[in-house]
């Protein structure tokens, strides 16, 4: 319950009673991304609720995902899963004729122990549409991580090798790309894929495709030695299954997220290559020379991090770099290996810019977070949907952290995105500086 | 398995945390995996809240899974109990757990003897019914549990008020508007001399539960959340009840006349609200003289269709039908465990009535009928949307539009001059509505060419083109908007005054 800040990063895993969005939420995004995709999330009526609720989406749009509602009678099994399941892909199909669909498995089939990877390839067959399981249960994974078990499932999907057909194989390898192939994974919207493209070319470094593409027709071609590179810090479980299972190697960088992050991310990329990367001091310099408007609001300013979405270490490093103290990194999952490269760039810069190292906390416990923000009373809490109103009343400053997980904040050009959320509450602060109305509760309310 | 991309109703457990959250000091204790927790969610961003939820989700994970959730759900509901001091601590399994079925009532049992709160399990069944079953169901329950309990204490007091007094059932959290509509109810009964004893759940403590039968009378203004608990109570304590939705200006007055014959029926010196009522109707609501208004006159024989929750959607079929002579083609509701009181509400004054819960089900039907506006959900305001027909909401499910900070009730008289706004405008309006009668067209969303198009494949006639200049200048630009958008449509390239008939045919078809 202390708030004592030490001199290492301090881990601790609460295990406590923490709020953040289920994972069957990547579904919202990732049917945007995919765009020949269908997701079919298969649960109760509470996931349906949540998706046209807490995402707000399904109504405003003609989605390509809906709910596979378990009724009682499947529940209680008296209704056969391979038959029902049948039935509505087929109706799917005919509707929609998408190139794939994504079953999301839910905690429900996960308790009622349905047997989705035995019952999709036999009705892949009979449908003719291939069809990926992923089980974003939040019996074991925390918001985010749902796009982590999709793209984890669709690995297996990749092609294994450019095909025979001579002609275009030929003229693909033209001298310059004698280059290993790099693959980046992580869902990004395509201009900002786009971007990263554009910066690794700039040091002559092609990348030869992404998990997801835009398109599932267009998955990349993975081979045994594959380079390849995680875009964002809760895709651990990809990363594993694209060196087990089809060895490829794994470049673990920091994320390209901040100016500091995107630099280190190249320049990791550029060693594996043995490129001596180019310009890369100047490019960052004048991306935190453009901020500068934006860091002036920041400097000295605390922050703390509930945590939710997994972005939390590296946000925190980059809001480190632009001169803030974080005091608590609150994170549903932490993966040190995975996120090694990142945790090593967040103690260099705790040491760098002479500010004590934040105490990160796993599976936080929300309560007790409360009891410490009430103490601490940084200058910005980043907290999830459910706290933030309350959190206003009381004078703390708040961001909702799934900004950030919408928002696109990869990538040198995106970094300006980020302070334009983190600053957002302090300029609201100033413009009603002077009010007076800081606290809008009664005294004796907790 | 059903393929489903929309609900109107939501799971069980959101209507029980909607009770519990709306008491005063009693803390829920959802025992859910994580990410079923959202209610937080909606109910901090929805109402705005202030405060924290007092719902806290005992998380079930895999080590969970395999250890047992026994000591989780009791150590958190004995923390709470520390830590916040609840009345009471209410806990809920969500459709998922739900199927571990495990003994809940168990773990309950164990937490209470370690609580000075007091503990109970919500008794849902969470593939059986909906979000607002589950509400009616746990609000009885609570009532019955703390009567009961005041029973076996002996300080239940049946003692009625001196002067007449009424409990109002059903204001809770996320209804729509119902925090209007209570402020609303509160006034009215105030209006006629009447106290509040008790207003349950939004405010109320359970402590005070126990005070319920002092009141004369129970007012349940929503059907679909109190009733169980108001015929609890009537047979308990032979506490009467009004159900009548004061939901426009004739069931306004049919409400308060039923509280009259309650009210007498305690007292010898009878009271008459006959003035009350003529004077309300009369001249301080507007709702009256807007359906005597030359404005309403146009609406006269105007197709509308109506969805929403039982009460609302039939409460607003009357008063369109009745109040305003709008022609209701169809009435619709997707309580369709409430489906022989609708029929029976909105029978005579509709042609049709749809129960469903399948909004496509809705949507298919608005576009066959071709209604001129909607009264429904937000999810018939999207269906309107795209069929430029416009939409009055008025039922939840809910939508952050529905927390308006301002004033709007829909029960009551200020209820009255709301609703009567809602209509009108929902409506197009006065002279512009004739003139465009003549050359058709909706309101368009997407403009095809600004202005005055001067680009154009499309060539005007010499005769059509003097039609178009007979049209008065504000519709003008519509009107040869919707002829050359239904021109391109059929591949029409010259414009003759054939072609703008055509038009305005097919847009009124």
């Amino acid at each position: 319950m202390s708030a004592v800040t030490s001199d290492t990063i301090t881990f601790e895993c609460e295990t406590g009673n923490y709020h953040t969005f289920c994972p069957i939420s990547c579904v919202a995004w990732l049917y945007q991304k995919i765009e020949d995709s269908f997701f079919l999330v298969i649960g109760t009526k509470t996931c349906g609720y949540f998706l046209q609720n807490a995402l707000g989406v399904m109504i405003f749009a003609e989605p390509r995902y809906a709910m596979a509602e378990l009724e009682e009678g499947d529940i209680s099994a008296q209704l056969n899963d391979y038959k029902e399941l049948t039935r509505l892909c087929n109706q799917i199909k005919k509707d929609r004729n998408p190139s794939v669909i994504v079953w999301i498995g839910t905690c429900t089939t996960e308790i009622i122990k349905m047997d989705l990877e035995g019952m999709a390839p036999k009705i892949e067959l009979e449908i003719n549409t291939p069809i990926v399981v992923a089980r974003a249960n939040g019996l074991d994974y925390a918001f985010t991580q749902g796009e982590d078990t999709v793209l984890a499932a669709m690995v297996e999907r990749c092609p294994a090798k450019i095909s025979l057909d001579s002609n275009s194989n030929k003229e693909s390898k033209n001298p310059e790309s004698e280059q290993a192939p790099l693959v980046l994974f992580g869902s990004l919207p395509s201009t900002v894929a786009s971007q990263l493209n554009l910066e690794l070319k700039r040091q002559g470094i092609n990348v030869s495709g992404w998990l997801p593409a835009q398109r599932y027709t267009d998955l990349p071609i993975l081979e045994k030695g594959t380079y390849v590179c995680g875009i964002n810090p809760f895709l651990s479980r990809t990363a594993t299954i694209l060196m087990r299972r089809r060895k490829c190697k794994l470049i673990g960088a920091p994320f390209p997220i901040g100016p500091d992050g995107t630099r280190a991310w190249i320049e990791k990329i550029c060693s594996v290559f043995n490129i001596q990367p180019q310009n890369l001091d100047e490019r960052e310099n004048q991306v935190w020379q453009s901020l500068e408007d934006y860091l002036q609001l920041v400097r000295g300013k605390s922050v703390f991090f509930m945590g939710d979405n997994l972005l939390e270490i590296s946000l925190a490093r980059f809001l480190i770099k632009c001169g803030m103290i974080v005091y608590e990194i609150g994170i549903p999952y932490m993966d040190k290996r995975y996120q090694a490269a990142e945790l090593a760039l967040l103690e260099k810069h705790c040491n760098d810019m002479n500010v004590p190292m934040p105490r990160i906390v796993e599976k936080p416990d929300n309560y007790n977070q409360i009891q410490r923000i009430k103490e601490l009373q940084p200058d910005l809490a980043i907290t999830g949907m459910a706290h933030a109103n309350p959190l206003e009343a009381r004078g703390i400053s708040t961001k909702w952290s799934v900004e950030f997980t919408f928002a696109q904040i990869h990538g040198f050009t995106n970094a300006r995105d980020i302070l334009e959320l983190v600053t957002r509450p302090l300029r609201r602060n100033n413009s009603l500086e002077g009010l007076g109305w800081n606290s809008l509760v009664k005294e004796n309310i907790k | 398995m059903k393929l489903a991309y929309w609900m109107y109703a939501g799971p069980a457990h959101i209507g029980t945390l909607r009770v519990a959250s709306s008491f005063k000091n009693v803390h829920a204790i959802m025992h859910a995996p994580l990410g079923d927790d959202y209610f937080n969610v909606m109910r901090s961003m929805l109402e705005r809240e202030r405060d924290f939820t007092p719902v806290t989700a005992s998380i079930v994970d895999r080590h969970v899974l395999a250890r047992g959730s026994q000591n989780k759900v009791v150590d958190n509901i004995t923390r709470k109990d520390k830590e916040e001091r609840p009345d009471l601590i209410v806990l809920t399994p969500t459709c998922t757990s739900s199927i571990l079925q495990e003994d809940l009532q168990n773990f309950v049992n164990r937490a209470s003897m370690n609580s000075n709160s007091d503990v109970i399990l919500a008794d849902v069944n969470h593939y059986r019914v909906n979000e607002l079953q589950a509400a009616d169901r746990t609000l009885e329950q609570v009532v019955r549990f703390y009567i009961e309990k005041a029973k076996n204490n002996n300080d239940l007091d049946l003692i009625k008020t001196t002067k007449p007094s009424a409990n109002i059932i059903g204001i809770f959290t996320l209804g729509f508007h119902n925090q209007h509509d209570c402020r609303e109810l509160k006034r009215l009964l105030q209006d006629l001399g009447i106290q509040i004893n008790e207003v349950i759940p939004e405010g109320g403590s359970v402590s005070n539960l126990k005070k319920l039968p002092k009141a004369w009378f129970n007012l349940v203004p929503y059907r679909e959340v109190g009733l169980m608990t108001a015929i609890y109570l009537e047979k308990e304590f032979k506490m009467p009840y009004v159900s009548t939705t004061p939901m426009g200006v004739v069931d306004t007055g049919s409400c308060i006349k039923e509280i009259e014959n309650i009210i007498n029926s305690y007292t010898q010196d009878k009271i008459s609200y006959d003035e009350y009522i003529d004077k309300q109707t009369r001249f301080v609501s507007q709702a009256a003289w807007f359906s005597r208004s030359i404005d309403c006159q146009n609406l006269t024989g105007k197709k509308a269709v109506v969805f929403g929750d039982a009460t609302h959607a039939a409460s607003m079929t009357r008063i369109l039908s009745k109040e305003m002579g709008i022609y209701v083609i169809c009435a619709g509701t997707y309580c369709t465990h409430d489906a022989d009181w609708f029929k029976e509400q909105v029978q005579g004054y509709c042609d049709e009535v749809l129960i469903t819960d399948n909004h496509t089900e809705v949507g298919d039907l608005i576009a066959r009928v071709e209604p001129a506006a909607i009264f429904g959900t937000q999810m018939e305001r999207h269906i309107g949307k795209r069929l430029n027909i416009p939409c009055g909401v008025i039922s939840a499910p809910v939508h952050i539009q529905n927390f308006p900070l301002g004033y709007r009730p829909f029960l009551g008289y200020e209820g009255t001059n709301q609703i009567a706004d809602l209509v009108y405008n929902s409506f197009t309006l006065g002279m512009e509505d004739h003139l465009l009668e003549i050359f058709g067209g909706h309101d368009t969303k997407e403009v095809i060419t600004k202005g005055l198009s001067t680009d154009s494949e499309l060539r005007w006639t010499s005769e059509s083109e003097n039609e178009l200049r007979k049209i008065p200048g504000f519709v003008r630009g519509k009107i040869k908007r919707n002829t050359e958008k239904f021109a391109r449509q059929n591949n029409v390239t010259e414009i003759t005054v054939e072609i703008m008939y055509a038009a305005k045919e097919a847009m009124n078809a």
